[in-house]
Formats: C-alpha cells, sequence, structure tokens
C-alpha cells in the first residue's frame, strides 16, 4: 500500500530493459501497436493544425494535449467501443480513435452548420453519441459523477459497460471528484477514472493543489486502487488502463490511474506559461517527448520507418486541411436554432421570444 | 490622475486596500503569481507576498468556505471567482453560509468577504464564460450585490465593498475590461454602495441598466437623440441595497422605463425593477414597462450576437416606449 508522503513507482514498459541476446518480446500485437502510434500522431497534427486556424482568428479558442498523446491515446484505447467516455478539455484525441469523423471535430470548434452541436458550445467541448462520448462543460470535475452514476446504471442493466472518467490534476481539488471517488468506492461502480496529471491547472502547480504525493495514492481513502504510470509512455498508459477496464467490466470495482506528464504548452490559446514557470523544465520534458520516444522503440523493431511516418504525416494533414476546407464552407448556423433544445418541446413562451429575435 | 481601464482600476483597488488594511487578503485559482487569468491581481503577489495572496487549490466552495472562515476571525478576504460561470461549486457555502451568518449568530459572527467575479458575455465565451447570474445572489438576503461600468466606480466601489462591514458579491463585466478607459484619481476615494449614477440625463425616457449594457444604453441613447428622444441612462451600480428612490424619481420625471439586462429575461433582476415602478410609479407611466434581456436560453456560442442585447434592441424598445 502506497504511503501519501511516498511517491509510489511509476509503471514504464518503454524503457524497461530487454532480455539479453533474446528479440525483445512485444507486449501487444502489431496492428495494436501502430494504432496506438498512429493515434498520438493524428492528435498531434490536428492540435497543431487548430492551434493554427486559431491563431488565424478562425477558431475562437483550442486546448492542445501536446505531450500527453500517451496519456490519451494509451488509455482511450484501452476502453471498447461500448464503454462510455467522460472527457475533460484534453481528450478529443479519444473521440478520433472512435471513428469521431474529423469533420465533426473541426465543425465542433468552427461552431457552424456541420456542427453536431449546433454551435453552441466553445471548442474542445465534443460530444457525440454514437461514440458513446458524452458531453462535458467547461466546469471542472463536475463529468466524474456522472461517470461514476452512468456505471452504476450499466451495471444494474447487466450491461459489460465500463465508464472512463478523465480529468486533470486540478480537477482533483474538487469537491466532485471527491464524491465521485467515495461513489465510485462505495458502490464498486465499473468506472475507470484517468487523471492526466500534467503537473499545471492553468498556472497553479500540482505542489499547491495537493499535499499528497501524487494523485493515484488518494484512490486509497476511497477504498480501491490507485496506479502511476509513465504518462509519457504510451504502452505503459495502455497496458495500466487496460488492466483496470478488465477488472471494472469483471465487477472488480474501480481504479484511479494517474498519468504523470507534462503540459508543453499553455493552458489553452489564451494562455501565457513563461509568466508562472521556468520553461527549461518544459524543454526537459520534450526530450521525453512519448511520440518520439515510442516511434523509436517501434522502429528498434522494424515496425516503423522514416518513409512510413511520411506517408502518414501526409495523409493526416490532408485529411485535416480537407475537413477545414469542407467545414468552412458550410453555412453558419441558423439563429433560429439557439431557442430549440433548452427543452423536449418549446414552450410558448420561448416561441414569442424566437419571433422576436427573428424580427417576425 | 491617470487613464485606467475597469481591469486596471480594480487592481489600482486591491493595491490600495491592500496598503492601507494588512487584514485585506486575496485568494483564489492563479491570482498569484499568474496575476489572475484577466491580470487583475498583477502585481499583487510581488507586492504583499504569498501569505496575503493565495494561489489556491482549484475549488470554489474551498476558496469562499476558507475565505469565511478568515472573515469570522478576523480578517477582510477578498476572493476571486475565475468566472462567475464556476461559482456554483461554492453556492451553498455563499448562499447558507456567507449571507447568513451574521443573522444566525445574533450578530456576533459577521463574515466581511468580497468576492469579485469577472461576469457577463460578450468575449465568445460560450455557455461557461458568458454567464450573469446575479439574480440567484440578489435574491440571497445578507448578500450585498455591486457592479461597476466605469473604472472610477470600479476602484471606488471595490474599496467601499472591501470596508464593507458586510458580505459583498462584487460582479465585473468582463466584456468592459479593456475597452472602457477614463480618468482615476490615483489618490483614496470611495464611491458609496447602495447608490445609483445617472450615466446621462434626458427627459423623454428612462433606461434602467448595469454593467456593460449601461454602455450599450449609452449607444442607444445617442442614437435616440438623433431622432429628438432624450433617453436618460440610470446606472444602478449596486442590486442589493438598491436605490429605489433615485429608479422612482427617474420614472417621475420621464414617464416611460425601459429595462435592460443581459440576463436571462424571466426572473433577472429587470424583473424587480420593473415590478418597483409598477408598485410605486405606475401613475406616473405613459407606457407600459419594456424589458430588454437575454433570452431564456442557455448562454450560446456562435449565436452570442443574437442572444446579446445590443443598441438596436434597446433603441426599438425605446422607440416602443416612445409611440405607446
Ligand atoms: C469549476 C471551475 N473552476 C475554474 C475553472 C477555470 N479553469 C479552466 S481549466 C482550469 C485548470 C484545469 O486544470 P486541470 O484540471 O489540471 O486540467 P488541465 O487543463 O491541466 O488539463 C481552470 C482553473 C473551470 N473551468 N471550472
Amino acid at each position: 500500500m502506497s504511503s501519501p508522503t511516498e511517491v509510489s513507482p511509476l509503471y514504464q514498459v518503454l524503457d524497461a530493459p530487454a532480455e539479453p541476446g533474446a528479440p525483445p518480446a512485444s507486449p501487444l500485437p502489431t496492428p495494436d501497436l501502430l494504432r496506438l502510434y498512429r493515434g498520438m500522431v493524428r492528435i498531434r497534427t490536428v492540435d497543431s493544425r487548430m492551434l493554427n486556424l486559431q491563431r488565424q482568428g478562425r477558431i475562437g479558442f483550442y486546448g492542445t494535449a501536446t505531450g500527453e498523446e500517451a496519456a490519451v491515446v494509451g488509455s482511450g484505447c484501452a476502453f471498447e467501443p461500448r464503454d462510455w467516455i467522460f472527457p475533460a478539455l484534453r481528450q478529443g484525441g479519444i473521440a478520433l480513435l472512435r471513428d469521431y469523423p474529423l469533420d465533426l471535430y473541426v465543425a465542433q470548434c468552427v461552431g457552424n452548420s456541420a456542427d453536431l452541436l449546433r454551435g453552441r458550445q466553445m471548442p474542445c467541448h465534443y460530444s457525440d453519441r454514437r461514440i458513446h462520448f458524452v458531453s462535458w462543460s467547461s466546469v471542472i470535475a463536475t463529468q466524474l459523477p456522472h461517470a461514476v452514476g452512468a456505471a452504476m446504471a450499466a451495471r444494474l442493466r447487466r450491461d459489460p459497460v465500463v465508464c472512463g472518467a478523465y480529468l486533470g490534476d486540478g480537477a482533483t481539488s474538487e469537491g466532485d471528484f471527491h464524491v465521485a471517488m467515495n461513489f465510485a468506492g462505495v458502490y464498486r461502480a465499473p468506472v475507470v477514472f484517468v487523471c492526466q496529471n500534467n503537473q499545471f491547472a492553468i498556472s497553479v502547480p500540482i505542489e499547491r493543489q495537493t499535499a499528497s504525493a501524487g494523485i493515484a495514492v488518494k484512490a486509497a481513502a476511497y477504498g480501491f486502487e490507485g496506479v502511476r504510470v509513465d504518462g509519457n509512455d504510451v504502452l505503459a498508459c495502455y497496458l495500466a488502463t487496460r488492466k483496470a477496464v478488465d477488472k471494472a467490466r469483471a465487477g472488480g470495482g474501480p481504479t484511479l490511474v494517474e498519468a504523470v506528464t507534462y503540459r508543453r504548452g499553455g493552458h489553452s490559446s489564451s494562455d501565457d506559461p513563461s509568466r508562472y514557470r521556468d520553461e527549461r523544465v518544459t524543454e526537459e520534458w520534450a526530450r521525453r517527448d512519448p511520440i518520439l520516444r515510442f516511434r523509436r522503440w517501434l522502429e528498434a523493431r522494424g515496425l516503423w520507418n522514416d518513409p512510413e511516418e511520411e506517408r502518414f504525416q501526409t495523409e493526416v494533414k490532408s485529411a485535416v486541411d480537407e475537413a477545414i476546407r469542407r467545414v468552412e464552407a458550410a453555412p453558419p448556423v441558423d439563429p433560429g436554432s439557439m431557442f430549440e433544445d433548452v427543452f423536449a418541446e418549446m414552450p410558448a413562451q420561448l416561441r414569442a421570444q424566437r419571433r422576436e429575435a427573428l424580427g417576425e | 490622475m491617470a487613464i485606467l481601464t475597469v481591469l486596471q482600476a480594480v487592481n489600482a483597488a486591491l493595491k490600495q486596500e491592500m496598503r492601507r488594511d494588512d487584514r485585506v487578503v486575496v485568494l483564489g485559482e492563479d491570482v498569484g503569481k499568474n496575476g489572475g487569468v484577466f491580470r487583475a491581481t498583477e502585481g499583487l503577489y510581488d507586492e504583499f507576498g504569498s501569505d496575503r495572496v493565495l494561489d489556491t487549490p482549484l475549488a470554489e466552495s474551498g476558496i469562499i468556505g476558507t475565505a469565511i472562515g478568515m472573515a469570522l476571525y478576523g480578517l477582510r478576504p477578498v476572493p476571486e471567482i475565475q468566472f462567475l460561470d464556476f461559482i456554483y461549486p461554492a453556492f451553498d457555502q455563499i448562499v447558507n453560509e456567507l449571507a447568513k451568518f451574521r443573522y444566525r449568530s445574533g450578530g456576533q459572527y459577521p463574515a466581511p468577504v468580497v468576492i469579485r467575479s469577472p461576469y457577463g458575455g460578450g468575449i465568445r465565451g460560450g455557455h461557461y464564460h458568458s454567464q450573469s447570474s446575479e439574480a440567484y445572489f440578489a435574491h440571497t438576503p445578507g448578500l450585498k450585490v455591486v457592479i461597476p461600468s466605469t473604472p472610477y466606480d470600479a476602484k471606488g466601489l471595490l474599496a467601499s465593498a472591501i470596508r464593507d462591514e458586510d458580505p459583498v458579491l462584487f460582479l465585473e463585466p468582463k466584456r468592459i475590461y479593456r475597452t472602457v478607459k477614463a480618468e482615476v484619481p490615483d489618490t483614496e476615494y470611495t464611491v458609496p454602495i447602495g447608490v445609483a449614477r445617472i450615466a446621462r440625463e434626458g427627459r423623454s425616457c428612462s433606461i434602467f441598466c448595469y454593467g456593460a449594457m449601461v454602455h450599450v444604453a449609452l449607444e442607444a441613447a445617442e442614437k435616440a437623440k438623433e431622432k429628438g428622444t432624450e433617453v436618460e441612462v440610470v446606472d444602478l451600480r449596486s442590486l442589493v441595497p438598491l436605490d429605489e428612490e433615485a429608479v422612482l424619481a427617474s420614472v417621475r420625471k420621464t414617464g416611460r422605463a425601459v429595462v435592460l439586462y443581459e440576463a436571462p429575461r424571466t426572473g433577472g433582476f429587470g424583473a424587480e425593477i420593473s415590478a418597483l415602478i409598477a408598485e410605486r410609479a405606475l401613475e406616473y407611466l405613459e407606457a407600459p414597462i419594456v424589458r430588454v434581456a437575454g433570452f431564456d436560453t442557455p448562454f450560446p456560442y456562435t449565436l452570442e450576437h443574437v442572444y446579446m442585447p445590443d443598441a438596436r434592441r434597446v433603441l426599438a424598445a425605446v422607440d416602443r416606449v416612445m409611440n405607446f
């Protein structure tokens, strides 16, 4: 059992020493390995393209997962398509893993008539019921009790569904986090909490967020297991989350997975991290880049090479560019749509307000 | 005198009060090293140190709950809630605790906390960076609700709030944080809480408003003048306590009332103003009261321009009361 003041060891796979002489064992079949790798490269590319759009004023806001791709993709791939994902700001990449079309991803950020959410939410608030990717608000930690409740409901219905509850390190300070952890423990809900500990909540470093040694240890107080994984090691993230998901599905209760990583960029497009942190540390973390690390690992096993890389990058870039082109060509949202979905049926008062807004 | 933005005026008031009274402490998310996400607390951490400027964990109930404890003990905490949209985790602490401490303890335990929070739309912030939820709080006895619309008032009212013996929710219209600039004295001054301001005098019709909407009203008033309508703009500045006399006096003078607020229309604070006028100045009215407000939908993202009251909608309301 880990102690609250002693940092528990990091679970790592990529850097684990290979048996001398023996061909390096692979923990996963090659297609799965490549899915992880491609998933990470895809987000990196999409993020950089979307951040550019934000800088050009073509979308209003954007939050990247740069440096955190292993945590997003490794954990995201560990859930099955039938599982439900309750994301936070940096898990848009998981939607893409679940075959959420790039057009919808871009359209949510642009907020025009191509957007499933009808231009109602700020960028990075993707949701799509078809892929069990639940709508989130910007309000930190509120999604966590929802994930637990959905998990309780799945079990009540005898569905073998696990819920993935995503959060940042900052979110662990909110009451809703503790409430969710407690309910999850009491009801042994089939939920896996994945905390991307990227060391910062906007400007506030993890040491100011909690006095415990990391996040994983908090699970002990709620009566279930917490694991601390190298969040820049995609295999560690995948295997640890997979184990937790399997355990939850088998009735073994919740797990808290802490992926220790680093937010390399600003908090969002409206933040300047040089105001509050030493960017030399950021450079150190850049040397532990999750994509480069895994690429080297794959290359050492002959599973990836430069031409493949080039082909894939070009493919993703042109897919994003085409999605942007198609989405930007769509008309703006219809002003009258603002009054829809407030209720299942529009009350008379709202119908009157709609007429007023449209000048009818 | 210096030309300050609303944001700089808030910052100036915080510095002034912290220098003046060492019981004043600032706490909240990102308010220290980062100087606040809008920079309202810039420079405070360097000047007053981490004992008096606390970067807190991300927990609004914790921020307000501990601020209450500090106030009970004798400090003058000025917590910041990063966006008013994020105040709800602290709603219980504010409504059931902060606002009622003095009363429930028979006056023994006052809790003079000033909660500062940027609020309102106009920055393309979508559902969760745009709300105007002042009505929930104005509905809570024991809590003052103060909203400046100019740099001068931002500094003077915040100073008054910090010196006040009661809890104050101090709402800062973030849309005009940087766009409204004016001369502000470098010297100490306060603006009394509970006194409205006539932002523009007129005889034809009154617009009652607060926060960023004051500037929308002024824009509409300027346009109405072209048609010979002299609009009076009354900036309430404080919802609780409300300067009822100022509202009634203006209605008695003009006989026409437009009530303007950006929050959803239903149950908004403007309904209270309308009721006040209907109850106490009905005989002066030449036309029914008209409300211009946000629509009864969640605050939208791309359709913000449709949602937010603008000068065009205000002018239409002025036309309606003028041509009744
Ligand atoms: C309840 C609430 N309070 C404050 C905010 C403002 N805010 C947005 S993101 C953020 C930091 C989040 O940090 P963390 O949970 O670590 O996630 P990260 O963004 O680092 O991935 C804050 C304070 C918010 N969105 N919701």
